[in-house]
């Protein structure tokens, strides 16, 4: 009950709970602009109409409150903590409770289940849920990536030979290619290039924070490798088949090219709150 | 655009893969429990004309709050039955397989929705029934009243695919560029 008391612990709950309800209710501008571009550049009838579905739906969630999706996703979940806030299992606590509060108040769907027996915890935590990673950093914040299963299912990662730095392209647009529309494009690729076997799916999971109204060359290299397959929103044929590639690396062992490709659907929902104690 | 209104009939069989039409008129979900459910206890609506729409809704205070299509790829194997009862549309995400395509012919078709836009198609439901509520919320039969639904015809009753069309042409835009 101490804890309960205590204004960090409070303030760390509701700012947690108050971004997964931004999140899971709107678009970040990144986000709903690189899709707005795309309904632009789409030159394909019927993709065009799947575009102009998403930006309706999009409308009329954020004018309802309502979430965009049905698939509210498990919860992911970055924080920077600053020197003068203890690293304590209150913390990651207190961030579980914020995505209780959210699970109850947007209403989020239960989707958090055991891996084995398949049973629903009916409030979105437990057994490592919510997925809590932390850096340190000069501010408190809580940053939130919701994570729906459709395209959470298609991501991929291998470990390429050194040689091999040529095929990170090809690997991320074969990943795309096997998806096809089962992870409701026009998706963004979050990819992690290096350190090792973990470390590059995180990264690739970390490039999905990332704003994807931006590319250097080489993402747009590799974005344009998978636009070039016309999958199209939706899996029914288009242009725009990717909004964004978006890549992380970190060094690796001199035998090794880890690459972890981890596919993220059209609502690249995500939101960030500073917390003030 | 073509506006369809359950329950269906021969209509149906002159629409191509890749038209856009108009859902209004009643809908029933189901998911994969519903499907083995009335594999085993029967229809328990009229199949005759009827669309089944692929979906898990989010209700709440007898209300659609979130309404968008699940992965029909799942009903591959389980929609056989509502073909032969007579159901015309199935209606869903993502397409679906070869046996599915082979039985809508001259039959009845597949109708894409938006994957994701749940809101939307919530927008456009109104809550008229349930069935198998013991289910849960996710696999119960809900019965809805549709307003207009925009859909995209995946299949055709004439075994046209676009769905497998988009993915063949995708195969060898990448070996092109790849496998050169």
């Amino acid at each position: 009950m101490e804890r309960r008391a205590s204004g960090l612990w409070e303030a760390v709950a509701s700012a947690t709970a108050s971004a997964f309800e931004e999140a899971e209710t709107t678009l970040p501008a990144d986000v709903l602009e690189t899709i707005e571009e795309a309904r632009k550049r789409e030159r394909n009838p019927v993709a065009r109409t799947q575009l102009d579905n998403i930006l309706e739906n999009v409308r009329y969630a954020g004018e309802h409150g309502l979430p965009i999706c049905q698939d509210t996703g498990v919860p992911v979940v970055y924080l920077t903590v600053p020197p003068a806030v203890p690293l304590t299992r209150d913390l990651y606590a207190a961030v579980a409770e914020g995505v209780r509060r959210a699970t109850a108040a947007v209403p989020l769907r239960p989707n958090v289940v055991d891996p084995l027996t398949r049973q629903n915890t009916g409030e979105n935590t437990g057994g490592g849920m919510p997925a809590i990673h932390v850096t340190p950093g000069d501010d408190l914040t809580v940053t939130v990536l919701p994570k729906g299963a459709g395209a959470e299912n298609c991501s991929r990662i291998a470990m390429l030979l050194p040689s091999q730095t040529g095929e990170i392209a090809r690997f991320a647009a074969e990943t795309v290619l096997l998806a096809g529309g089962k992870p409701c494009p026009p998706i963004v690729l979050g990819i992690g290039i290096g350190s090792t076997f973990d470390g590059a799916a995180a990264l690739a999971k970390e490039a999905l924070l990332l704003r994807i109204n931006e590319m250097t060359g080489y993402e747009q290299e590799i974005c344009d490798a998978v636009n070039a397959l016309c999958i199209g929103p939706m899996g029914l044929g288009g242009d725009v088949t990717a909004l964004a590639v978006k890549v992380r690396q970190g060094h690796c062992h001199t035998a090794s090219l880890p690459v972890a490709v981890n596919v993220q659907c059209w609502a690249h929902r995500r939101a960030t709150r500073r917390v003030t104690p | 655009m073509t506006r369809l209104t359950t329950p269906l009939g021969a209509e149906v069989l002159s629409l191509h893969a890749g038209d856009a039409v108009t859902l209004s008129g009643t809908v029933y979900t189901a998911r994969d429990e519903a499907h083995l459910r009335m594999m085993e206890d029967g229809i328990p609506f009229e199949p005759r004309g009827a669309a089944v729409y692929h979906c898990g809704p989010v209700i709440a205070g007898g209300r659609i709050v979130a309404a968008g299509p699940t992965t029909s790829a799942r009903m591959n194997d389980l929609s056989g039955f509502l073909l032969d009862a007579g159901v015309r549309a199935l209606i869903g995400k993502g397409g679906m397989g070869p046996g599915v395509r082979d039985r809508l012919g001259g039959r009845g078709v597949y109708l894409a929705f938006t994957g994701g836009c749940a809101a939307l198609a919530a927008a456009r439901m109104r809550l008229a029934g349930a069935y198998y509520e013991d289910l849960g919320m996710a696999e119960a039969v809900w019965r809805i009243e549709l307003d207009r639904l925009p859909l995209i015809v995946g299949i055709d009753a004439c075994g046209g695919d676009l769905f497998a069309e988009v993915g063949r042409k995708a195969k060898i835009h990448f070996e092109q560029r790849f496998n050169k």
